[in-house]
């Protein structure tokens, strides 16, 4: 046996060159013809239809219709009114009623109990004011929303009905340059931009695969939904008469949604214009057959894989920020708190922009997860009331047991519909949350393209709520 | 040195402990290693749920699996570690998706590798099926949602599928569980040696390539004497397949040769 080197290798390298060069260039496609040909073969030996009956009317019929030029897109809006109705409506008494005895029964009676077997003051709290009323918060806010909106996602996903909704939009996408698969991959988004990110993997081209990577922050994920649709229900439906509030506040959160579908093709735009230039590629997307739903199992799956891992993590985040809360709500300086002083200073930066100090102090303490944005805000609303002597200790909430009564709070604390619109604004376009950015430096590799995905977004969410807000005020107020 | 002794056991586990470890893969306590390869949406996951018993979410939706999802599953007193591969419709592009699919069979040599096809995309689905055979002999194909194929009125004559591409062929129906204890059995059949596939392989009809192939063939027999794909390995370097390439630079490709490889592949001509 003569001895293999590197050289024998290199050699082979250097044949398959030449070689190459023998065939011709049409050598790839003359091997995908004669597998089309072996398949066609084999699949005539064995396969016969029974019936000449086109055997897909109903899937053709219905997919003429909801990827059809002209009712496409209103189907699509339609069904995602639908269904955050449905969440809107469904969730408000459940809602109320954790609230009730996670925060008006369970806590009164942790403190008791603290007191009785006398903890020492700071322990409480630390853990039952900071720790356990961020966590009750969580619960009592975020878990009906999603116990309602997840499963009707689900179904939809299930039965086939998301990939339409790609397949509407994957020209917009081409057109802006960038991939048509990142209709997908901003599906996907929905759920969970990290999913998302991940998901981009099914693109081959690295510059629109960047593109995709970037713009999935715009697509609305499941710890931004809950946010969204509490503050559509307390401004949006607030603002109309009370027929119409369920409808109205529906409306405004796919309003939003879609308007970060909007810069999401703006921004694929503008980077495939500028920093990420080049031709849009082809691919084919293959519409899946519409299957029947299984209702139980999607309960289950979506019960156990969206509801309590968004939840549990929302959880996992809520305790320790709600430590960081009450220490900084209480560790004072010269008798004012670091929390209050952060907020003052931040306070006119955040009026420009049409919020507060307090909404830019909570989505910092929020960075490690969306889903605490919401109780963070209220905790330290109260926090601030507090110290206006408004009726409430630091860091602490109280007798909050109802979407109206969480509604008090922000109006408490000088919110208008202004404050509304432009915290649902921000909910959508801020830095994404620190297992997306984790998740993009995975994916990319590269400490820059995860700075411009992290940083691009924040700074187009000041410059959009400042518009807003100016605009606001010279047209409105 | 390459005096290797033909090994005859037939239950021995084919696979490439080395390569294996190397992808990820964590062999201990499993005595074979099983990958499921498939296009897009053809009900990978739910087979993949079906066998081992999980309840991840399956989403009707193309693309939903990129990255590798593993389990397990126990059958005869064996122990199958099952890899769930990203959906892809060929193995011949270059996306990350499709090459985590194609590596993994193609470096990690798994003991069996399930392809899930859609029964009523059959002849589409058979591009995959026809590129995984050129790279892997140990394969066994699920005919899944056979009963949307039924109705469809689609009729597929499994026996004869299975002698024409010379592997078992199962109609399953995974979202039912239909199917799922035969596909069982012929996976422990192809990974235990007592189902010997003679897959087909692909006939390429222009005789400047199969002239270029012969000669490719020959040399890297040369340097890489138990290479049981050396035929698409041929075709992928002449199509200049830079993964392939890089192999063969760094005699990395001679650790895909297998001491019990079979005899059927060596009279490929």
């Amino acid at each position: 046996m003569e001895k293999i080197d590197s050289t024998y290798r290199e050699s082979i390298i250097r044949d398959a060159i030449a070689l190459r060069w023998e065939i011709g260039e049409n050598f790839h496609d003359s091997l995908m013809e004669s597998i089309y040909k072996d398949a066609t073969e084999i699949t005539a030996h064995s396969v016969s239809i029974n019936n000449k009956q086109n055997k897909y009317t109903f899937d053709q019929k219905l997919d003429k219709i909801v990827t059809s030029r002209t009712l496409g897109f209103p189907i699509m809006f339609i069904v995602l009114a639908v269904v955050f109705w449905i969440t809107i409506i469904g969730s408000n008494v459940p809602s109320n009623m954790l609230a009730s005895v996670l925060i008006d029964k369970v806590h009164p009676w942790l403190k008791e109990l603290a007191v009785s077997i006398s903890t020492p003051l700071w322990i409480s709290g630390l853990l039952i004011d900071g720790a356990y009323l961020a966590m009750a918060w969580v619960i009592s806010v975020m878990l009906p929303p999603m116990a309602i909106f997840f499963p009707l996602f689900t179904l939809l996903e299930d039965f086939g009905y998301l990939p339409r909704v790609a397949f509407n939009m994957d020209n917009l996408f081409r057109k802006a340059g960038a991939h048509g698969k990142q209709a997908l991959t901003m599906s996907m988004g929905f759920g969970c931009n990290a999913a998302g990110v991940i998901a981009t993997r099914v693109i081959d081209s690295p510059r629109e695969r960047l593109i995709a990577i970037i713009t999935n922050n715009f697509a609305l994920c499941n710890g931004r939904w809950p946010t969204q649709i509490l503050i559509a229900t307390i401004f949006i439906g607030g603002a109309v008469p009370g027929y119409l509030a369920g409808i109205a506040s529906a409306g405004a959160v796919v309003g939003v949604a879609l308007f970060g579908i909007v810069l999401s093709l703006v921004v694929s735009w503008g980077l495939s214009k500028s920093v990420l230039k080049g031709e849009a590629s082809t691919f084919s997307l293959e519409l899946p057959p519409y299957r029947p739903p299984r209702i139980l199992q999607t309960l289950y799956t979506s019960l156990i894989d969206r509801t309590i891992i968004v939840l549990w993590r929302a959880i996992i985040f809520a305790v320790p920020a709600g430590l960081v809360i009450w220490l900084v709500s209480n560790v004072t300086i010269e008798g004012v708190s670091l929390a209050q002083y952060f907020i003052n200073w931040t306070n006119p930066f955040g009026l420009l922009l049409g919020l507060n100090g307090v909404i830019l102090l909570a989505y910092i303490i929020a960075i490690p997860a969306n889903e605490i944005v919401i109780p963070t805000i209220l905790m330290l609303t109260v926090l601030t009331l507090g110290l206006n002597n408004v009726g409430a200790g630091n860091g602490v909430m109280f007798e909050l047991n109802s979407v109206n009564a969480t509604a008090d709070v922000f109006k408490a604390g000088g919110w208008t519909l202004l404050t509304g619109i432009n915290l649902m604004l921000f909910s959508l376009i801020h830095n994404p949350c620190s297992t997306t950015i984790y998740t993009i430096y995975k994916e990319t590799g590269s400490l820059k393209w995860t700075t411009v995905s992290a940083l691009l977004p924040v700074v187009m969410g000041f410059i959009i709520t400042f518009f807003v807000a100016q605009l606001w005020r010279i047209f409105v107020k | 040195m390459s005096n290797v002794l033909i090994n005859n056991c037939e239950t021995c586990p084919a696979h490439n402990i080395g390569n294996l470890i190397k992808l990820g893969i964590n062999m201990e306590n499993f005595d074979f290693v099983v990958a499921l390869a498939g296009n897009p949406n053809t009900g990978k996951s739910t087979v993949f749920n079906a066998l081992t018993g999980l309840k991840q979410h399956t989403g009707n939706w193309p693309g939903k699996t990129v990255t590798r999802a593993e389990g397990g599953f126990s059958f005869n007193n064996k122990k199958f570690k099952l890899v769930d591969l990203p959906g892809t419709y060929s193995l011949l592009s270059t996306s990350t998706d499709e090459e985590v699919a194609r590596n993994f069979v193609l470096f990690g040599q798994p003991d069996v590798t399930v392809i899930v096809v859609d029964s009523t995309r059959l002849e589409r689905n058979l591009n995959l099926v026809l590129q995984v055979l050129e790279i892997t002999n140990r394969v066994v194909l699920c005919l899944n949602l056979i009963d949307e194929a039924k109705r469809h009125n689609i009729i597929i004559d499994d026996r004869k599928l299975s002698k024409d591409l010379g592997i078992p062929v199962v109609p399953t129906s995974a979202r039912q569980g239909e199917g799922i204890n035969e596909l069982l059995k012929k996976i422990h059949e192809v990974a235990t040696g007592t189902f010997v596939c003679k897959p087909y392989k692909i006939k390429t009809e222009s005789k400047q390539v199969n002239k270029a192939v012969l000669k490719l063939k020959e040399k890297l027999l040369r340097a890489f004497p138990k290479l049981p794909n050396v035929n698409w390995v041929a075709l992928r370097l002449l199509e200049g397949d830079q993964e392939i390439i890089n192999a063969i630079r760094s005699g990395d490709l001679g650790s895909l040769e297998r001491d019990n490889s079979l005899p059927v592949l060596e009279k490929q001509a």
